[in-house]
């Protein structure tokens, strides 16, 4: 409708836009600049994000690799048909609680024959875990007519053996012999003498080594006297004294050295057996068998070689002895490779190689369960009443603000909280997914109440009052027509709200999940802990092991926030209605 | 002044009524005042509305004309800070008695709104909404039977018959405007409001609901509001001319649009204020 007074205006119009003068194209320019560089900004933003993303996923994937795999040893096992008494034969606990402790011995002993004297015969059991014979424990138990007999069973290597395998070990030299060579015995300590000066080479290196180490001492000795410590310049004398030692024993070629842990250890592989370097000279040297050899032949040139632990004995966590037995497995082919399905099928352990994150795991899913079932029907009520039903006034005001203000309380607090009512007053059990449930149900509460009533409100308010139109009460209006539209928007709200919960520390930290719980919870009152706290503390222990185990943790819990996400985004696409 | 112009306007539609259908005003509403907080958005309005006959709201923008429909079942209940006070009478009973239920009495008064607004839903399901959560079909053929004529008597039954389980939202603008009538049909109310149906719809789809209504008319009261002087003519047998919340004049559609006794209708009629 036209307006009464508008009056046609007439006449030429006053300023038009002037595309020819040299300010205006200037002007375009501008624009076009502060556009591009608005992009690069933009890209610039977006690369970086990415690039940390993705150094962050390889580095957390790269950790976390040697925790999915394991490694054992292929032995045949001779079972002694007197494991247990005759009578409990088909008792399937008693097999599982027999001692396989002398079992394991002789299989090891067999796989390796010679080896003597308590030391390597402890060493050699301690390249099992305590979790060893499990396999063969559960198959016999499964089928006891296999005692007696002799199995091909894995036996699962402890932590350190398996860490030799993925890498933390030494890196090994070896080098064939020149001339020929005599071994003085087969055990104990023995001299191997090799007239033909095969380890010139092997005494320049440590005498090098030597004459280092005595610049070392010899600074370290001019540091201290410039100290103002008591005792300063005595003490540097006594470093003084030391290093002009040293030095003169770098400077006699000719003399034998005494090999320590600090320098790379030096082996001798022999007649099938390996010695281990105390004392070296040019043409023999002498040290302890490690692997016992065959005989005291002399063994020609090339027969034998000259072996080199790069890494010295004290950086490292395995010791030369254990690094022999490996590597006669190894070279036996008796090490196997696996995937680590005990990591996903049992639970903590003190033993890195034994542990698993199931419980961790059922923890987790039992206190998400707990949160679940509290959250959504008392938050979705909750929005529901508060966004249609509550009267607007001062006092429902208040309940939104503190709503949104409970978003914003650190999860801390709620632990705090949940410390004070759940346990102390009203007397829950520690450490239980209960009582982590009804924790991250009030951490989870305030966001899937926004998060519904925001969903509520995206609905258009022309669908309900269609349905006002036919005759719908307000609640069916709601409940028939409103709530299926918001559904995916509180879904995904939920999802969103329960993916926070699962990466939540700190308030169950406080409630007392944070023990070393070995078994898997059965129920939602029996102690347990959950992902990320066993994250936190595996993250803690001081085993290298677990630093793996810790990364493969973190990996199975970003895999799980991963595809909540993804539910969530699936959901909100496959849902999504435009109007 | 106005009242007695009012009273006038009554009074001289009388027997056209009379003349025109056989029952008495269906609607009648007397000294309506809406006010919404501070705002009085509708003042002292007393209009009769005639049965088996459509009456035409018309003025400018913000004159009150939709807010004194949503008034005729009581959607402005959903408004928190919206007062009505005044009677409005349906068949003798009033509406705003605080016996009578609000919900059966929209189930007596249908609604339809400016924008299509189909459920996301198919198109059985849309019309068999009503329906079915007032317990009128007592089985499922009889439930089909609601929905067929009801699309039927909205004339969309044809052009849907074969995709009844497809989405309502998926139908043209026109269709879906339609469907939103035989949805209001579908409970076969006395009344039906429509507020601006055709404001969102291009010539042709305004075309077909305009003769839909003049079939419609036969069976119900209706009361629309529209912008389209045109229209009010093409389908009212009555017109109502509101001007800043007041109920300027009232009468036959001829009399309204050929010899208005009001300045300000005239004003209006002939475009040269709105």
């Amino acid at each position: 409708m036209t307006d009464i007074s508008a009056q046609p205006t007439a006449g030429p119009l006053r300023r038009r836009v002037d595309t020819t003068s040299p300010e205006a194209q200037a002007a375009v320019r501008r624009r076009y600049r502060s556009e591009a560089r608005f992009r690069t900004y933009g890209l610039l933003a977006i690369l970086t994000a990415a690039v940390f993303l993705v150094v962050l996923l390889i580095d957390i994937g790269a950790r976390a690799l040697p925790a999915f795999t394991t490694t054992s040893l292929q032995l045949n096992v001779a079972v002694p048909s007197d494991l247990v008494p005759a009578d409990q034969k088909n008792n399937p606990a008693a097999i599982r609680g027999a001692d396989f402790l002398p079992v394991m011995r002789e299989a090891l002993k067999t796989a390796i024959p010679g080896v003597q004297g308590r030391g390597p015969e402890r060493t050699l059991l301690r390249l099992l875990s305590p979790g060893a014979p499990d396999d063969l424990r559960e198959r016999l138990a499964a089928n006891p007519s296999l005692i007696g007999t002799t199995l091909k069973v894995p036996l699962l290597l402890s932590a350190t053996a398996d860490l030799y395998f993925k890498g933390a070990g030494t890196p090994i030299n070896t080098r064939s012999s020149r001339g020929a060579a005599t071994p003085s015995g087969t055990t104990g300590t023995i001299t191997v003498s090799a007239p033909g000066n095969d380890f010139s080479e092997n005494l320049v290196t440590v005498k090098l080594a030597v004459a280092e180490r005595a610049q070392a001492l010899a600074a370290e000795a001019e540091r201290t006297a410039r100290s103002s410590a008591p005792n300063a310049a005595e003490r540097a004398n006594e470093l003084r004294a030391e290093a002009a030692a040293m030095a003169a024993r770098a400077k006699d070629t000719a003399a034998a050295e005494t090999l320590d842990s600090r320098l790379p250890s030096l082996l001798v592989e022999i007649n099938g057996g390996l010695v281990k370097v105390s004392q070296l000279a040019a043409d023999r040297i002498e040290g302890d068998v490690l692997l016992p050899l065959a005989s005291t032949n002399e063994a020609k040139a090339s027969d034998w070689r000259i072996v080199t632990y790069v890494t010295p004995e004290s950086s490292r966590k395995i010791g030369d002895q254990e690094v022999a037995f490996l590597e006669r497995f190894k070279a036996n082919g008796q090490v196997e490779k696996g995937f680590n399905w005990r990591f996903f099928t049992s639970g903590d352990s003190r033993e890195p190689e034994l542990a698993g994150i199931r419980g961790a795991i059922v923890g987790t899913a039992l206190t998400l369960l707990v949160t679940l079932v509290l959250c959504v029907p008392v938050g979705v009520a909750a929005a529901i009443y508060l966004e249609e039903f509550a009267p607007k006034n001062r006092f429902t005001d208040i309940i939104e603000v503190n709503i949104n203000n409970l978003a914003a309380v650190p999860s801390i607090v709620f632990g705090l909280l949940g410390l004070a009512m759940f346990l102390n007053f009203f007397g829950l059990p520690r450490s239980a997914p209960l009582v982590g449930g009804l924790v991250l149900a009030l951490l989870v509460l305030p966001t899937i109440i926004i998060a519904s009533r925001a969903a509520l409100k995206a609905v258009p308010p022309s669908i309900k009052e269609a349905a006002l139109g036919v005759g719908a009460s307000h609640q069916q209006a709601i409940f028939h027509h409103v709530l299926p539209l918001a559904m995916p928007g509180i879904m995904t709200g939920t999802i969103i709200g329960m993916a926070h919960a699962l990466g939540e520390t700190a308030p169950l930290l406080m409630i007392g999940m944070v023990a070393f719980i070995v078994d898997v919870p059965t129920s939602v009152t029996d102690a347990a802990t959950v992902l990320p706290v066993q994250i936190f503390l595996w993250s803690d222990l001081p085993e290298l092991a677990f630093k793996a185990k810790t990364a493969g943790a973190i990996v199975v819990l970003l895999v799980f926030l991963f595809v909540m996400n993804g539910t969530a985004i699936w959901l909100r696409k496959r849902f999504e209605r435009r109007w | 002044m106005k009242m007695d112009m009012t009273t006038q306007g009554i009074q001289a539609a009388q027997p056209y009524v009379a003349a025109k259908s056989s029952t008495a005003s269906k609607v009648v509403a007397r000294g309506v005042n809406v006010h919404y907080g501070e705002k009085h958005a509708l003042k002292d309005v007393s209009v009769d509305v005639p049965d088996q006959a459509v009456m035409a709201f018309i003025g400018p923008s913000g004159c009150g004309k939709s807010t004194f429909l949503r008034c005729i079942n009581r959607m402005n209940d959903t408004i928190p800070i919206c007062r009505v006070t005044g009677k409005i009478e349906i068949d003798s009973k009033d509406i705003y008695d605080p016996s009578l239920d609000v919900v059966q009495l929209r189930a007596r008064v249908g609604m339809v709104f400016q924008k299509p607004n189909p459920f996301p839903k198919s198109i059985y399901e849309n019309v068999a909404y009503g329906p079915r959560i007032h317990g009128l079909a007592k089985s499922k053929t009889d439930l089909d039977e609601i929905v067929q004529t009801s699309l039927e008597k909205a004339g969309l039954f044809k052009e849907v018959k074969d995709r009844l389980n497809d989405s309502g939202t998926g139908l043209s603008g026109g269709q879906q405007q339609r469907l939103c009538i035989a949805r209001a049909i579908a409970v076969s109310p006395d009344v039906i409001l429509m507020d601006e149906p055709c404001s969102a719809l291009d010539p042709i789809a305004t075309a077909k609901i305009e003769e839909l209504i003049d079939e419609l008319r036969s069976n119900f009261c209706i009361i629309i509001v529209t912008h389209s002087m045109q229209q009010a003519a093409r389908v009212s047998q009555r017109t109502a001319f509101f001007h800043l919340g007041i109920l300027v004049e009232e009468g036959e559609t001829e009399t309204i649009f050929t010899n208005p006794r009001d300045e300000r209708t005239r004003d209006y009629i002939t475009g040269r204020f709105g």
